[in-house]
């Protein structure tokens, strides 16, 4: 068993399209029309172009905003994805106008910081510390 | 704002997990749920359900010394400290007496 996709609803696929390619620097992956408005859409990351898809799903469903409201009220992130350097990412990212809800921080064998895409989500980055240090 | 009685404030600083959260965001103001949670899990070793964390910060809002600021729709929590500092010069002998501003 593998895991190849996974999923974040997004208020607009467009919009989340450019948040999450030209803004945090994944690549299209799939982007197939379904319906009338809706597409499969799916990004990666261009080090693992191969790797575990992202769905940027329509928040369609009237829950799904429920849901995600109360998610972003308390600070939730719904996706988490690694870095090489939290800190040189919240600096590159936050020079492109993106908002933080969670700076940098150092927490015990990990640092995080948390940010919004822009399309209803919280997003956590995170990298590992040096366990050689 | 609101009139916040001693007696809510001494209740609130006699749990060791809200003092725990207090002096999380002495480090760092503007935390949200899910910040203040991470730190107490993973710095104190507190793994309360956020839904425990959420009836501390209720107890030490209702003491005032925690504010909450909603912007837009992310809810923050700041550390005030001005019942603290009526509770410190309560007691305190003074030769003038003090005023607060």
């Amino acid at each position: 068993m593998r895991i190849r996709l996974t999923s974040v609803f997004v208020d607009d696929q467009a919009k989340a399209l450019h948040f999450y390619t030209e803004v945090l620097g994944f690549v299209k992956k799939h982007d197939v029309p379904v319906g009338e408005q809706d597409r499969w859409l799916t990004v990666v990351s261009p080090e693992e172009p191969d790797g575990a898809e992202l769905l940027l799903e329509p928040a369609g469903h009237p829950a799904a905003r429920t849901y995600r409201d109360a998610m972003v009220e308390d600070g939730i992130p719904l996706v988490q994805f690694a870095v090489d350097d939290v800190r040189a990412e919240y600096e590159r990212l936050r020079g492109l106008g993106v908002h933080f809800t969670q700076e940098p921080l150092e927490l015990g064998p990990v640092t995080t910081a948390v940010l919004d895409d822009t399309c209803g989500n919280l997003v956590q980055i995170l990298h590992a510390q040096d366990p050689a240090s | 704002m609101m009139a916040v009685m001693a007696e809510d404030v001494f209740k609130a600083l006699a749990d060791p997990t809200r003092r725990r959260i207090l002096d999380e965001l002495v480090e760092r103001d503007g935390q949200t749920l899910f910040e203040i949670c991470g730190r107490l899990a993973v710095k104190h070793d507190l793994g309360l359900s956020r839904q425990a964390v959420s009836q501390h910060l209720a107890v030490l809002e209702a003491a005032d010394l925690v504010r909450v600021r909603r912007q837009g729709r992310y809810k923050h929590h700041d550390l005030n400290t001005e019942p603290l500092a009526r509770i410190a010069t309560r007691w305190l002998r003074t030769d003038t007496p003090e005023e607060s501003p």
